[in-house]
């Protein structure tokens, strides 16, 4: 599982993390990033959907969801930045025995906020949220997500019927969203009690285009300092909701190409910034035009900027899964991009400009971020 | 083989080389198990022993993974009882990855 020796980085640098279909590859770079270190494959063979970097509480661990084809799917941790692995014992993340339900693949691994800097939960198919309380080592069922009375009736998406969307408060609140293709956006505001909640969120796909559940959605994310704003990206349009999820209303059509699409990316360094990848189609699924670009709101979602210098112009069918986008926190913001076909875009001022850090790497499946303390 | 009186079974279990490593690096392990012994009791024995092992073989329901298989002798438990297939004495168990799943 182990290749290649532990990633070259202290504190200040800027670590990404590259999940592919064939093992996890890591990047590196000082803070001015502009100079990387492509290091991998680590889990060689292994598809990589879940990773996550932890600097909280003075940890600096690694978490890494792989899934064997032949094996099942593991969870692993480094708390040597990739010098060595550990897997929990016993067992790793898996479903109680009553359940009769078995892991088929971790789709999400995410911290909690600061304030809760030993919480870790993670997001599986079958689309189920678990939780742990020691910093990824052990986790355990969120029973109450488990038994909600919609369950029986979602129905898998295109990937499979995952929960691979979590959405903590950044102030140690309970309340925690989630998000399941395709079953749409559940809340708790309690830690307790879900609810879907979907409405505004229109879904032409089924007969009745205002379901409370059964929305397809793809990515949500939130600005750590308005951690009541939500952009999401839904299998058609991006919505913004002012409530943690009560209310959706639908932003930017008149300004993107298509409002088809996969990930959606909160600026964490500034409010009111997002960014999104449309495609042209759910059929099609490839960058309008064969022109790869990334489009920025900086008012909120109202309106949406094409940014592409540096970014493949001619012939660029590509196209960008759920979890390929990510932001890191440094000044400027750092994007980065990791696409189907293997490519790795980077973007070290908020997407004014860009450059490719790899190509022909396998599909990638995730892009996550994080300075190092 | 199955010992007088005891009504035990000695089992060789030889693994697949990316399960090595979670074995402690051994190429096979080997059990003692009360006859009659059926493939899932061997795998329920290496829960014990190796469970990062077991739950590569098995999923958290005691399902056989879809592209894993477990042969008795030269012989597919797919193709016999599955993990209710009885192992015979003086055969060998071999745990190895499916061509399908690659």
């Amino acid at each position: 599982m182990l290749e290649d020796g532990p990633i070259d980085a202290s504190a200040g640098d800027v670590v990404v993390l590259a999940g592919t279909s064939k093992g996890l590859f890591v990047l590196s770079s000082s803070a001015t990033r502009q100079r990387w270190q492509l290091r991998g494959p680590w889990f060689r063979g292994e598809a990589i959907y879940a990773a996550a970097l932890d600097f909280r509480g003075g940890r600096s661990r690694l978490l890494v969801g792989a899934t064997s084809a032949h094996w099942g799917p593991s969870v692993y941790r480094s708390d040597d930045l990739g010098g060595s692995w550990v897997e929990p014992e016993p067992g790793t993340l898996a479903f109680p025995d009553r359940t009769g339900a078995a892991v088929a693949r971790v789709w999400q691994l995410q911290p909690a906020g600061e304030a809760m800097p030993d919480v870790v939960y993670a997001g599986v198919e079958p689309a189920a949220l678990f939780c742990s309380l020691d910093g990824g080592e052990t986790f355990a069922l969120d029973e109450n997500l488990w038994a909600h009375p919609h369950r029986p009736q979602w129905q898998p998406g295109g990937g499979g019927l995952c929960l691979h969307t979590i959405v903590p408060d950044p102030a140690g609140r309970p309340r925690l969203g989630i998000a399941i293709s395709s079953a749409g956006f559940y809340r708790t505001l309690d830690g307790v009690t879900w609810a879907a909640a979907n409405t505004g969120i229109r879904a032409p796909f089924l007969p009745d285009p205002t379901p409370e559940f059964g929305q397809c959605v793809h990515k949500v994310d939130r600005h750590p300092t308005e951690p009541d704003t939500l952009f999401l990206q839904h299998h058609w349009g991006v919505y913004r909701s002012d409530d943690f999820g009560g209310q959706w209303r639908e932003v930017g059509a008149d300004s993107l190409p298509s409002t088809f699409g996969f990930p959606v990316v909160a600026d964490p360094n500034r409010a009111g910034v997002a960014y999104v990848l449309p495609l042209t189609s759910d059929e099609f699924r490839c960058v309008p035009e064969g022109r790869f670009r990334v489009y920025k709101t900086a008012d909120g979602g109202e309106s949406w900027q094409a940014l592409d210098k540096g970014l493949p112009q001619d012939n660029a069918w590509l196209a960008v899964l759920r979890d390929g986008f990510a932001a890191d926190s440094a000044e400027p913001t750092g994007l980065y991009i990791g696409t189907r076909t293997g490519e790795i875009f980077a973007s070290p001022d908020a997407g004014e400009s860009w450059t490719e850090l790899a190509r022909h790497l396998p599909p990638v499946l995730c892009v996550k971020t994080a300075v190092v303390r | 083989m199955r010992e007088d009186g005891g009504g035990a079974l000695k089992v060789v279990v030889r693994l697949a080389r990316p399960l090595q490593v979670h074995a402690g690096g051994a190429t096979c392990i080997d059990l003692e198990l009360p006859s009659p012994v059926t493939v899932g009791a061997v795998v329920g024995a290496i829960t014990i022993a190796h469970p990062a092992v077991a739950r590569r073989v098995c999923d958290e329901t005691g399902v056989l993974r879809r592209h894993v298989n477990i042969f008795v002798g030269a012989d597919n438990v797919r193709d016999l009882e599955g993990l209710d297939t009885v192992v015979p004495e003086q055969v060998e168990i071999t745990v190895l990855p499916a061509v399908s799943g690659g």
